[in-house]
């Protein structure tokens, strides 16, 4: 039952954010605003028990949540034939450019201390 | 044998066939990776991806046929973008007093991959919609797509970048980290982990999840960052531009 109330919430939550961000004409898509509704919702119990259980579930299983969207690749290989070397080369140089400027940025800021489980 | 090719064709056009496929290699593709001791080569979303695309291919499967049986999975990336408020608001305590500092590595993470992205792809004479595609891929993919949609480029092809830079930070995030002399303290697992969360999104934050606990927790808090900022920031300097 809280699995059930847990993915009404989340889906209700993204219809509202729907609606603001539409109505509204905000740059932030749906599911963000509704992300946004859902931090200041979690002060309340009764959406907090709720939400735990599918949101951990959800989150755990992220990368299979990829994979429909990541066939589609299939589609687009005429693209990827014509460029696909220099899209390669771009997307793995700016993916390690990326990375390595946020761990660096990150640890450059944090004070020399363990991290606390908060 | 007529038959069994008649069933075949029933089949693979309802929309059971394409969850199914996707479930099944998923589940495949998970323990294989839980055999190869989590080995970063092994990654489920990568070997999904290549086994299904490649026997919807051989079968001369059309990829919408799929799809309308994956989009039952594909449509949770929704409900799972709003459940990131769910890690955030763990670490509200830590995300109130430094709040600041994650903001200025996320948006430097941030900057550095849309920046590096669309600059390559000029220096390396891509088309323009192919260019504008590039800018949102260190976003999670449904976020990407809208992105993209807004700068002018192709949301499909997007996608597909947003998951192959994801593919590409869990795979390689390891040695350049090691490279860079980042640790496997405390520190180091945060800064790990909030990078992998920046630039490669929901596949880089599932990587962090399975190596370390905490770096996973700091990749979610990553992911929930960029995902606002992006979404916020790109189309307003592509505006600017």
């Amino acid at each position: 039952m809280q699995a059930l109330r847990g993915i009404t919430w989340l889906l209700l939550l993204q219809s509202i954010g729907e609606v603001i961000s539409r109505g509204l004409h905000l740059p932030l898509p749906g599911p963000v605003v509704g992300m946004l509704l859902l931090l200041f919702a979690l002060r309340w119990p009764l959406v907090h028990e709720s939400v735990q259980a599918v949101a951990e579930f959800l989150l755990q299983h992220l990368s299979l949540l990829f994979v429909p969207v990541g066939v589609g690749v299939m589609t687009h290989l005429d693209v990827l034939g014509r460029y696909g070397a220099r899209i390669a080369i771009v997307i793995v140089l700016s993916t390690w450019i990326s990375l390595a400027v946020t761990a660096l940025v990150l640890r450059a800021l944090m004070p020399k201390e363990p991290a606390s489980d908060g | 044998m007529a038959d069994f090719v008649q069933l075949w064709v029933y089949l693979s056009s309802t929309p059971l066939f394409g969850l199914t496929a996707t479930l099944l290699v998923y589940v495949i593709a998970q323990a294989f990776y839980g055999r190869m001791g989590q080995a970063a080569w092994a990654n489920p979303v990568l070997w999904s991806v290549l086994t299904l695309a490649g026997g919807l291919m051989l079968t001369g499967t059309a990829y919408p046929t799929y799809f309308s049986g994956a989009q039952f999975i594909h449509f949770l990336l929704g409900p799972a973008v709003v459940a990131l408020a769910w890690p955030l608001w763990l670490r509200r305590d830590v995300l109130r007093a430094r709040f600041g500092r994650f903001a200025i590595a996320s948006l430097a993470g941030g900057a550095a991959a849309a920046v590096s992205a669309t600059g390559l792809a000029w220096l390396l004479d891509l088309p323009n919609d192919v260019l504008l595609s590039m800018a949102p891929k260190s976003v999670t993919a449904p976020v990407a797509m809208g992105v993209a949609e807004k700068l002018g480029g192709i949301p499909a092809l997007a996608a597909v970048f947003a998951v192959v830079t994801g593919m590409v930070g869990a795979l390689s995030g390891k040695y350049l980290f090691d490279a860079l002399g980042i640790g496997r303290d405390g520190t180091g697992w945060m800064a790990r982990g909030f990078a992998l969360g920046t630039a490669a999104h929901g596949i880089g934050a599932a990587r962090a999840m399975q190596v370390n606990a905490d770096a996973g927790a700091w990749a979610a808090l990553a992911l929930g960052l960029q995902v606002v900022f992006a979404s916020v920031l790109i189309p307003l300097v592509a505006r600017m531009l």
